[in-house]
């Protein structure tokens, strides 16, 4: 699908431009080209799809499917899918939080949501097609929602609901369902697609910048770190590579968008797939700015509690990605 | 004159949001209150998931995304 892309950055680069293919400057920009196209094409048909499917399953009304009837251990699952099409933004994960433990959704289950919503979107599906193929890319969504049921069903099983602050357990005790539906008719698909594509460009637009930097710095890298270079550092054999990896990628706070690109250059010049994955979904999933946002609702204790399940999930899948891939 | 609320808490799309408001407003002399609510516990009351919210006489137009300057323009002169 993307072979003309490469022909075009080639004819570009090295014809119009007339840099030697063999040069660094050559493949620098010659990288940057290829990429920042195709991952731009694919960013639109990623956002634009989950934009149709987030239109018919809008947060609330996955909240009142979630809290409609008991599910037994489903819902853990809903949730963690469902965060996955809804695209995220870390200020949002308060109200979010708020909205669904007053709801009456489990405390387990609302935290599946909230790890699954920033680690696996739109924008992190799109760079991974782009940068590691389908099948990375499948590996990556599975294994996010996964992962998001597992840190939620520990954590709910661990009953920290007195860990909460005063107000948001004032909140829980006076839960009640959301109101009924005010939705009115259901707009037909072609009345949609407006809003949708606003929606798609909005994201498309909002992520340009960060994935233009990142994929510049992979193509630098590409250009002028030799091949194989990070294998003598940090190789398979070495157990203390993904917990390193993860730990060190939990305080950086970065969007997938800025992360992959480098990451893709990393990978290729030798850091396993596992342990590079495993960096970028605690870059993602886990940030500093998110944690003193998540104050406001949970006590240090639980939010230390909170950020050390989902890091040491994290680094288990770290380790599994590397035994499979 | 219209009562307009920006719910969210003090993110860059929430402070843009403001921003294209004031700008609307401005672009069309519509005669507007404008309030910023930044507390989250305040923010509850109004039972919203995801922010920033655009609200006009307590109706909410814009949930979760930045309402660009045309939108509000003919939020508020509609």
């Amino acid at each position: 699908m993307f072979k003309w892309t490469q022909q075009f950055a080639d004819w570009l680069i090295y014809t119009v431009f007339g840099l030697s293919a063999e040069s660094h400057v050559g493949q620098a920009l010659n990288f940057f080209v290829f990429d920042t196209i195709k991952i731009f094409i694919l960013l639109a048909m990623v956002t634009f799809i989950m934009g149709i499917i987030n239109s018919y399953f809008p947060i609330e009304k996955v909240r009142r499917f979630l809290t409609k009837r008991r599910w037994y251990g489903l819902d853990y699952f809903l949730a963690s899918f469902f965060g996955t099409i809804t695209p995220f933004c870390s200020c949002s994960s308060v109200p979010l939080f708020i909205g669904f433990v007053k709801g009456g959704i489990p405390l387990g289950v609302t935290l599946a949501f909230l790890i699954s919503s920033p680690l696996v979107d739109a924008v992190s599906v799109a760079i991974f097609i782009g940068m590691f193929g389908m099948k990375t890319a499948i590996i990556y969504v599975v294994s996010g929602i996964v992962l998001s049921m597992i840190a939620g069903y520990i954590l709910g099983r661990m009953k920290m609901e007195h860990l909460l602050t005063d107000w948001v357990q004032q909140i829980i005790q006076n839960k009640q369902k959301p109101e009924e539906s005010i939705d009115g008719k259901p707009q037909p698909f072609m009345q949609r697609l407006p809003g949708i594509a606003k929606e798609a460009s909005g994201i498309v637009k909002g992520v340009s910048l960060y994935i233009l930097i990142g994929i510049a710095v992979g193509g630098l890298m590409h250009g002028f770190i030799p091949t194989g270079f990070f294998e003598a550092y940090i190789s398979k054999d070495n157990p203390f590579a993904v917990p390193i990896a993860v730990l060190l990628g939990v305080p950086m706070y970065s969007n997938a968008a800025g992360v992959l690109p480098v990451l893709q250059v990393l990978v290729q010049k030798g850091i396993p797939l596992g342990t590079a994955i495993a960096f970028s979904m605690a870059v993602v999933g886990l940030s500093v700015p998110e944690g003193l946002l998540l104050k406001k609702v949970m006590t240090g204790k639980m939010l230390a509690i909170f950020f050390a399940v989902v890091a040491a999930c994290i680094i288990i899948s770290g380790y599994l990605f590397n035994l499979i891939l | 004159m219209k009562q307009i609320k920006v719910l969210g808490p003090g993110c860059a799309k929430c402070k843009t949001t403001y921003n294209n408001v004031l700008q609307a407003i401005k672009e069309t002399g519509v005669e507007a209150e404008v309030t910023k609510i930044e507390d989250i516990e305040e923010m509850m009351k109004y039972d919203v998931l995801t922010t920033p919210v655009l609200m006009i006489d307590e109706v909410v137009k814009v949930k979760g995304r930045v309402a660009d300057i045309s939108e509000i323009k003919e939020f508020l002169t509609a």
